[in-house]
């Protein structure tokens, strides 16, 4: 029964993308199932939490092949969360790409590769296998390849060309780091890794392949200085895509950091963590202080996320509950915000006409209400009370002072400052400043149907809204990740839920 | 045995790098598609080698009576054969459609999605005064 139900968050998205390419030519039944599956996908992440707070970790075998043998799908506070994030973004994504995705991409196959995608991506949540971590991400991989071509624009290609090389490398090391894993330890299953890793006798080899993991998650989840392939890629594709590319992919990659540097490589904290502390700082810097060099909305937000995935790392590497607790609640955080922009800047383009900030202006004056929608996310991003980024900020500083590691602490809040500048920036020459052809926006050839603009505005109203409620009643979400974060640094209840219980 | 694989997996992947440094898409595919298979090498080799032991179970027993090879390795290299030629088949193409859209195959050149400032046109001419003329191979 339990391995039935962890195997929901694959079952359903592959469900959702099977039924969608069946569906053939009827783009309305289409739509309709890639909608519904993405509102199930959610209803599963809750689920699952509450299954998880009931009955603590849950574990399906898969095949009945009893763990470390099998596959072992373990599901925790953590992937139960990630899950219920992931199902978010994917109920609010596929209803606003019902106005936005063009009618050709979604003839050639739009709403099976996002549900393949989010397929992709819980599995990877889910999983408590090395190798089968490795094949979710190819299973993710790929379908982000063709989504990212979907269209196939001159600029599309560039972009492509660079995302694809750059994660093929991140595969390769991820593969190479899994076979020498395998070679000192004999066993992939992550749980019995844990305990395997303190008997290997050359513990500086595991040193040497926990880097290796280092680099291959630090390539996808745009790490400095391995996150080049972001800011080329994510503003070409349709911004749906560009939307669920920057809530998930790099999140996947987080995420195995926290999963791998929890559980399995403990064994040389200093060394290791204060690796991650310094590359956190310097990928929150180098990624805000690239996002105030561009002046293209999508372009500005891609070098936003890589600011803020160094906050996510700085919270892991500094390694208390804390620190932990702050990491988890800032990916929840991060993932709704940073959606919402992306949708927010679609929402723009389709108001004015371009992505570039010189040659749009006048939403303020004609569009107060997608003003606001901008805003609360933007301060939400910068940091600013009482939204979510406040607390999550607030979390991670406190963690910090907590140990004394006063630079990070000062670099985070140096980052939430330059932070307001990039979003300031976007204000003034969007939504303040009058449109340079003077063309008032929304009217004439930049008109959107009303149709068009309640599934465009809903999902960013409803994220909004998420955000603000996080902010305000934040208790819950804190306690939340605190057990998630408990649950993390005491690994031996992982282990006990996966191998039983040892003498 | 390991030894000889494992300065055989050393040379690959030193070969690979070599290409995957060059400015041209194609080469630096053949260097990935070469990287892939040092990988799946490593992990053969990493998964220790047994000589002329099947895994075979012999009729009428539960478990093997003698040592035999590790099966395991392989399955994880044929699972990653199956993925790697998926990805790069796809990554081929791709670099195909860039040739015939963007009409180069040299990445410098490739700067649809992230068009060159003024500020760093005048940085790279200076950069070029300075290192001397670039090879232009195709």
């Amino acid at each position: 029964m339990t391995a039935w139900l962890v195997a929901l968050p694959i079952l359903v998205p592959f469900v959702t993308a099977i039924l969608a390419f069946l569906a053939g030519g009827s783009i309305t039944v289409k739509r309709w199932i890639s909608v519904a599956g993405a509102a199930v996908l959610l209803a599963v992440g809750l689920l699952l939490i509450h299954q998880v707070y009931q009955h603590g970790i849950l574990v399906g075998a898969m095949g009945d092949w009893p763990p470390p043998f099998g596959i072992a799908l373990v599901v925790d506070f953590l992937s139960a969360i990630m899950v219920a994030i992931t199902g978010i973004t994917g109920l609010a994504v596929a209803v606003y790409a019902l106005a936005e995705v063009d009618r050709a991409e979604e003839h050639v196959g739009f709403h099976p590769l996002f549900h393949l995608l989010l397929g992709g991506v819980c599995g990877a949540f889910t999983t408590g296998d090395m190798f089968n971590l490795y094949v979710w991400f190819e299973v993710m991989l790929i379908s982000s390849f063709a989504l990212l071509v979907l269209g196939s624009r001159k600029a599309q290609i560039d972009g492509a060309v660079k995302y694809v090389a750059l994660n093929l490398v991140s595969t390769v090391l991820f593969l190479v780091a899994v076979g020498l894993l395998y070679g000192m330890t004999g066993t992939l299953n992550m749980a019995d890794l844990h305990l395997t890793i303190p008997q290997v006798e050359n513990q500086g080899l595991v040193t040497a392949v926990a880097l290796m993991f280092i680099v291959a998650f630090g390539i996808k989840s745009a790490l400095f200085p391995l996150f080049f392939w972001l800011p080329a890629a994510y503003h070409t594709p349709s911004v749906s895509v560009s939307a669920i590319f920057s809530a998930l992919l790099t999140k996947v990659g987080v995420y195995a950091l926290i999963r791998v540097f929890t559980l399995i490589f403990t064994q040389d904290v200093g060394y290791t963590h204060n690796l991650l502390l310094i590359i956190a700082g310097i990928t929150m810097l180098t990624g805000v202080l690239g996002a105030a060099a561009q002046n293209e909305f999508r372009r500005i937000l891609s070098f936003h996320i890589v600011s803020q995935i160094g906050y996510m790392i700085m919270g892991l590497a500094l390694y208390t509950p804390l620190g932990v607790m702050g990491a988890v609640f800032y990916v929840v955080h991060h993932i709704i915000v940073k959606a919402n922009l992306f949708l927010v800047s679609g929402v723009a383009n389709r108001l004015t006409g371009s992505f570039e900030l010189k040659k749009i202006g006048g939403l303020y004056k004609s569009q107060p209400f997608v003003a606001v929608l901008f805003l609360v996310p933007a301060f939400s991003l910068a940091g600013l009370p009482p939204l979510s980024g406040f607390w999550a900020k607030l979390v991670l500083v406190q963690a910090g002072l907590e140990i004394g590691s006063y630079l990070i602490v000062a670099t985070a809040l140096l980052v939430g400052l330059l932070t307001i500048y990039s979003m300031t920036k976007i204000w003034n020459e969007a939504f303040w400043k009058s449109h340079p052809d003077a063309i008032e926006p929304g009217t004439g050839a930049v008109a959107l149907s009303r149709r068009d603009y309640i599934l465009l505005t809903a999902p960013i109203a409803g994220m909004a809204a998420l955000t603000v409620i996080i902010g305000l009643w934040t208790e819950p979400f804190i306690l939340l990740a605190t057990a998630a974060a408990e649950q993390l640094l005491n690994p031996d209840a992982y282990v006990n839920a996966v191998l039983g219980a040892r003498p | 045995m390991e030894v000889v694989l494992s300065v055989v997996v050393g040379i690959m992947v030193t070969a690979s790098i070599y290409l995957m440094l060059g400015r041209n898409l194609v080469k630096f595919l053949f260097g990935l598609i070469l990287l892939s298979n040092a990988a799946n090498l490593a992990i053969f080799t990493s998964g220790r080698l047994t000589w002329g032991s099947p895994p075979l179970i012999p009729e009428g027993a539960l478990v093997p009576i003698t040592d035999i090879a590790n099966a395991l390795p392989q399955a994880l290299i044929l699972t990653a054969i199956v993925i790697s030629f998926g990805l790069l088949a796809f990554a081929l193409v791709l670099a195909y459609c860039a040739y015939q859209e963007l009409g180069t195959v040299d990445t410098d050149e490739m700067r649809i999605a992230e068009p060159e400032t003024e500020f760093a046109k005048k940085a790279s001419r200076a950069w070029r005064a300075l290192s001397g003329p670039r090879d232009r191979a195709p």
